[in-house]
């Protein structure tokens, strides 16, 4: 055992922070704390967009206050908190950040997880097509939702959007996985041709619903093409969190799943993976949440690609650490992202969708072009 | 683990062979394996030869649980197609010809996807991965990047991983493990080749089955124990080295004069019989 030999030189955050637990190897000394650091920052952050708005909120006064009320919000509010104040609080920011939270990791984690299964840094639920159909499916309802598909809406009720997102968008995964992948290899360019003609046939569907839509649902379908959070309310909340949870509470079980698909589909079997469980699995939770997220926000595009590009520099590809990384940092920039839209143009906002193409397509660029020649494109 | 030792045990009797029966393996319509019927036991090394294309890969990954097949193989006295991936892997361990990561791992890491036994802590998962290490003739490679690596450093990276999985050639309860080699040595140089040929054979010596698929006729001559001869999937010859290892056998499998030599010092090797006027032009 020769533990003297020197590590050779590291690209990425890692080698910034010159973290000695590289010369074993074994990142996962630093994995932990990257996390531990990423709970803290995400719990700043969203105090810190509590805070933020039109009105400056004591943001510290009105927290401990918080538990009791989402507990019983019966209970009186003691006098020293402004009422106003509070409705800005509880019904105005801390759903669309709790919201923003939600979707944030759903985002990030669907395109780690969706990365391992294809075997491709580039693989991501808007990208390919995923939340192209997980709109389809969402607008289909929010045209159709008062005629044709009353019945169903009446069955499903909040959950009847993402529902149908969620359908949506697996068939485009689906679709998407029978083109792509052959003999248990994924090709790069049909990968991401074959996204980009079903998105943009998916699109055209939808863009065809506006002609059957009126005003209210039109403004719907266009603000919600670009992505936003601005609708955000607990209903909401409700309808996406129990999905979006259960997706983030069973990727973890993947983790080694995926870590095996590494070594390819073949090598993942012969050391005991069942890789085509592994496989409907991982595709039914990144449907299932980026439809769930699409349904309450619209496109928000590229965190799923931004996310586990970046933790993978710092943190390595282990999924074992990269899923609930993937989750804290997706939550953190979408609610830092969204703070952002609805201040920088205020009392206006923008829709989230276009700051994080601001930041993310010119990164995937960057990706892009740093993997060329290894990607095969 | 304990499903396995009581399914085992029941068999024990068996459990020292590799039994394939008229094995047939198609790809689409094309008959790739026809008609194969061969065993190979614990503490021997087999190897399998034959021109390109002969079905030799193709019959491994049968083998491994790759191909879905027709006909019978029992491995550990039961019918491959029938053991879930997780007990598969806990009596056999496979190196693929090629492999490509879709993602930079560390080699310690690589290996480390090999450890299958979650009760190991960190410090013994390292020790491992660091004998593995050793034995493959990389030492203190643990931290270095997998994709940065020569390609005959990744095969042995990989033999390394498949070594963590399937450690003891002989499990607790007596039942031999298995190593499945797909051109183990393709990508190494020749001390390397002698290096790794020797770690099989060793593997095979203390109890376990080794299969590999080779190319290099002299390298089996030196290391294997038993032979078996493939063109156009199907079985030519198969059985010990001395008797395989004949100029009628092998001149015809690979369409080119070979000639086979033995003598004391060397053992058998095999070299290409040029007429006269070959050797000069």
């Amino acid at each position: 055992m020769s533990d003297a030999t020197a590590p050779r030189h590291r690209r990425g955050l890692a080698a910034i922070l010159g973290l000695t637990a590289l010369s074993q190897g074994d990142r996962a000394g630093i994995a932990r704390w990257v996390i531990v650091a990423l709970a803290l920052l995400l719990s700043a952050t969203a105090i810190g967009s509590l805070a933020t708005g039109p009105i400056l909120v004591p943001v510290f006064d009105l927290l401990p206050h918080i538990p009791g009320q989402l507990l019983d919000p019966s209970a009186p509010l003691p006098e020293t908190v402004s009422v106003r104040d509070w409705i800005v609080v509880m019904d105005i920011r801390l759903p669309r950040i709790t919201l923003g939270a939600l979707v944030g990791a759903a985002l990030a984690v669907s395109g780690a997880v969706m990365q391992g299964l294809f075997r491709n840094p580039l693989a991501d639920p808007g990208i390919v097509g995923v939340s192209a159909g997980a709109g389809l499916g969402a607008a289909l309802f929010i045209v159709l939702g008062n005629a044709t598909l009353a019945p169903a809406m009446a069955i499903l009720g909040i959950y009847a959007i993402p529902f149908a997102a969620f359908a949506g968008g697996l068939i485009n995964t689906l679709l998407l996985y029978r083109i792509g992948t052959r003999g248990g290899f994924t090709s790069v360019a049909t990968l991401l041709l074959a996204g980009i003609a079903l998105g943009a046939l998916t699109g055209a569907i939808t863009g065809l619903l506006v002609y059957v839509a009126d005003d209210n649902q039109l403004r719907d379908l266009q603000f919600w093409g670009l992505g936003s959070l601005a609708g955000a309310n607990w209903e909401k909340v409700a309808s996406a969190a129990p999905i979006i949870l259960t997706m983030l509470l069973a990727t973890p079980f993947l983790a080694r799943g995926l870590n095996a698909l590494t070594l390819g589909e073949a090598a993942a079997a012969h050391i005991g993976i069942r890789v085509q469980r592994l496989k409907n699995i991982s595709i039914l939770l990144v449907a299932a949440a980026t439809g769930a997220s699409v349904a309450v926000s619209g496109g928000i595009g590229f965190v799923g690609i931004v996310v586990p590009h970046l933790l993978r520099l710092s943190i390595g590809p282990d999924h074992k650490y990269l899923l609930p990384a993937a989750a804290l940092l997706g939550a953190i920039l979408l609610i830092g992202a969204d703070t952002l839209a609805r201040t920088i143009v205020a009392p206006a906002e923008l829709p989230i969708g276009i700051i994080t193409a601001f930041v993310g397509a010119p990164f995937f660029l960057w990706i892009l072009l740093r993997n060329r020649g290894l990607t095969g494109l | 683990m304990s499903n396995l030792s009581a399914l085992t045990q029941t068999v024990a009797a068996h459990v020292q062979f590799l039994d394939v029966r008229d094995l047939k393996v198609t790809l689409g319509n094309t008959l790739i394996v026809n008609d194969m019927s061969l065993s190979a036991h614990a503490g021997e090394l087999l190897a399998i030869i034959g021109p390109s294309g002969s079905g030799k890969t193709t019959l491994l990954k049968a083998i491994t649980g790759e191909r879905p097949y027709l006909g019978s193989i029992q491995l550990g006295g039961c019918e491959v197609a029938s053991l879930s991936p997780e007990t598969q892997a806990m009596i056999r361990g496979v190196l693929p010809q090629a492999s490509h990561l879709s993602f930079p791992l560390t080699v310690s890491e690589v290996i480390g996807l090999g450890i299958l036994d979650r009760r190991q802590d960190r410090l013994s998962r390292a020790h491992r991965v660091a004998e593995a290490l050793s034995l493959v003739g990389l030492p203190g490679f643990e931290a270095r990047t997998y994709q940065d690596l020569s390609g005959g450093e990744q095969q042995r990276v990989q033999l390394a991983r498949v070594l963590c999985q399937v450690w003891d050639p002989v499990a607790e309860d007596g039942t031999p493990r298995w190593l499945f080699l797909d051109e183990p040595v393709s990508s190494l140089d020749i001390k390397h080749q002698y290096q790794i040929m020797k770690l099989a054979k060793d593997y095979a010596r203390r109890g376990g089955g080794v299969i590999a698929v080779m190319h290099d006729l002299n390298l089996t001559a030196a290391f294997a124990d038993k032979v078996l001869v493939m063109k156009n999937g199907s079985k030519v010859q198969h059985g010990s080295l001395e008797d395989v290892f004949s100029e009628t056998t092998l001149t015809p499998t690979f369409e080119m004069p070979l000639a086979v030599t033995r003598d004391d010092e060397n053992g058998i090797r095999v070299v290409p019989r040029f007429s006269a006027d070959h050797s000069k032009s």
